[in-house]
């Protein structure tokens, strides 16, 4: 499949072929050994910074002399005034995730079953239309967004965040969705029309059961996306109660005797929900994201 | 799109509505036009209301010219401009680069190397957050991971990371990368996994192997999708904010700010919403030709992302 594979089939002209091919596995170990260090390095200093004691962060260790689990402890309980509304906030930010991955899938199949199974005219302008904002830096309309949010008095409400996030999810997965869409054939939905069922039954009872495998991918893209997703969240969320969690551990940084400690432990706890849904829905979503691959 | 639906088939025909109307519903009868139109409804509003009319606003907010001569002449805008064509220049393609050699090592047979893939995507899984700010106390001169291990291991005293603009900008250049090279390799792997192997086969036989193969038969084959990615990752760049804003915070003295971060900074911590939106609205004329050849270019290539 690649370069080793190659050498293995190589033809064993040289009678030192064993010897070059094992050096090359060696080099492929060195250079993977780098390449875990590479990417472990910021998260084992989440780790260490969480497992040391206040006064340890400060000084010039590379392990914690004493790794204690006390800040995570701190973090469970709320027993910081950073952290007094962790379970809360925590709370905020699982609410924003299943609205967002709920709303998302629900808007995405309803546009992308109008266009690409009941073939609407002029649907492409929709498409291209998402297909738009998907390029449109998320940044570049926060402002704008912050201040209509305002002038609706929706500041500090979990649905403005909801609806910035759902705003930015859904051009993808219109996309997605018709792309998995082509791989079901058109016939299925005619016949069941021919039977009398109306739109919204072959949507319901035929559309929506051939898509599972596009929609677990889709759901687990929109949930991480609003785990994320920071600047909304910042900008339109600033009061205690109506944090999400990504809000909270920011704060962290304006004070000056901060507890590092708890905000690494915070920030593990918050990071585990997407790592195991990562883990767990990997195989699919990977399936749902290059399916196809590509096509030169 | 021009297909009739066998559902036609064998209706009587009522009364077909005619003109601008009939044109319109396409091959769709009246009731079924009225559920494929309700079925749109939601995303259309969606559409409008978060996309068109923010938008419409923010064009409206930054219409004024003296904004922009406001902001031309801002040295910190002008820093920030040299900040983000570097940052494009080198980060982008640094990013690109390094997934498109690692999707190869990725290619290797091997449990390890399935192993160190699920390692290596790690931090695509995590929150970007939490990383960033750990890379913002890692980097710290006095306290910072990256000094003591130097320190320990070649007694070496480590510059402030932070401090210094060059090495705050190549310290957030880093951790964008960090964040984002996994994502990159995964798609390109999967690029280099529809190669279809007859065509390495009958590369071998005629002798291309290593980096003549590499030359001549993966990367023309993936030469569209590199570019289409290439473009796509200076588009997410233009508007990245996390990594600047955690990592340096656009310090030391505003010297490290990108066009996402600064735009924000005039528009909340110094609360002048029309100057933020102008900042952020300076990059449009480079924006919108990279949108317009990016969706050429997406027509004639099938990426999926």
């Amino acid at each position: 499949m690649s370069a080793t594979v190659a050498d293995g089939r190589a033809p064993a002209r040289h009678p030192n072929y064993r010897r070059r091919a094992r050096l090359v596995e060696a080099a492929a170990l060195a250079f993977g050994l780098l390449l875990i260090i590479w990417t472990l390095l910021p998260i084992y200093n989440i780790v260490m910074v969480s497992l040391e004691s206040h006064g340890d962060v400060f000084t010039d260790a590379i392990w914690p002399p004493q790794p204690s689990a006390a800040s995570f402890w701190i973090v469970l309980t709320e027993g910081y005034w950073y952290l007094e509304y962790f379970w809360h906030q925590f709370g905020n930010s699982l609410y924003v995730g299943v609205a967002v991955t709920v709303l998302t899938l629900l808007i995405g199949t309803l546009t992308s079953f109008s266009i690409g199974r009941m073939r609407i005219r002029n649907g492409w302008l929709i498409s291209n239309a998402a297909l738009m904002t998907y390029v449109i830096p998320a940044s570049f309309l926060a402002i704008p967004f912050y201040r209509i949010m305002q002038s609706y008095g929706l500041a500090n409400n979990l649905w403005s965040v909801i609806a910035a996030i759902v705003t930015f999810a859904t051009p993808y997965a219109i996309f997605i969705f018709q792309q998995y869409g082509r791989s079901i054939p058109l016939e299925l939905d005619e016949a069941a029309r021919i039977d009398g069922a109306s739109p919204l039954q072959v949507y319901v009872r035929i559309y929506l059961p051939l898509m599972a495998p596009a929609l677990v991918a889709v759901g687990t893209y929109a949930l991480l996306l609003s785990w994320n997703e920071y600047l909304y969240q910042f900008l339109l969320l600033s009061n205690k109660r109506s944090m999400t969690v990504p809000v909270a551990l920011a704060q962290f940084m304006n004070s000056d005797e901060s507890p590092w400690n708890y905000m690494m432990a915070t920030a593990i706890i918050y990071a585990l929900p997407p790592i195991a849904i990562y883990y767990a829905f990997r195989r699919r979503m990977s399936a749902g994201l290059t399916m196809g691959g590509v096509k030169g | 799109m021009t297909t009739a639906s066998i559902a036609d088939v064998g209706r009587p025909i009522i009364a077909r509505p005619v003109g601008l109307l009939r044109h319109l519903q396409g091959p769709l009868k009246g009731s079924e036009y009225l559920w494929a139109l309700a079925f749109l409804v939601p995303y259309i509003g969606v559409f409008l209301a978060f996309v068109v009319y923010p938008a419409g606003y923010g064009l409206w907010l930054g219409s004024k010219p003296s904004l922009y001569a406001e902001v031309f002449s801002d040295p910190i805008y002008q820093n920030t401009v040299i900040n983000t064509l570097i940052f494009v220049g080198v980060a982008v393609n640094l990013k690109l680069f390094g997934a498109l050699m690692l999707s190869g090592f990725f290619m290797r047979k091997g449990w390890w190397v399935k192993g160190l893939l699920l390692i290596f995507v790690l931090p695509w899984a995590v929150p970007a957050l939490p990383t960033f700010i750990s890379i913002h106390w890692m980097l710290n001169g006095e306290w910072g991971l990256v000094n003591n291990v130097l320190y320990h291991l070649f007694n070496i005293d480590g510059p402030s990371w932070l401090n210094d603009r060059w090495l705050a900008l190549g310290s957030a250049m880093y951790s964008h990368i960090w964040k984002w090279m996994p994502f990159w390799t995964v798609i390109l792997l999967a690029g280099r996994m529809a190669i279809p192997q007859e065509l390495y086969e009958a590369a071998e036989v005629d002798g291309a192997t290593g980096v003549r193969r590499f030359l001549h038969v993966t990367f023309p084959l993936l030469a569209n999708l590199y570019l289409v990615l290439t473009l796509l990752a200076t588009i997410f760049l233009l508007g990245d904010f996390n990594s600047v804003y955690f990592v340096t915070g656009g310090g030391p003295a505003n010297s490290t700010h990108l066009l996402a971060t600064l735009g924000i900074r005039d528009a909340f911590d110094l609360a002048q919403p029309r100057l933020g939106v102008a900042v952020v609205m300076s990059a449009l004329p480079v924006l919108i030709p990279l949108v317009i050849i990016l969706m050429r270019k997406l027509r004639t290539t099938e990426v999926e992302l």
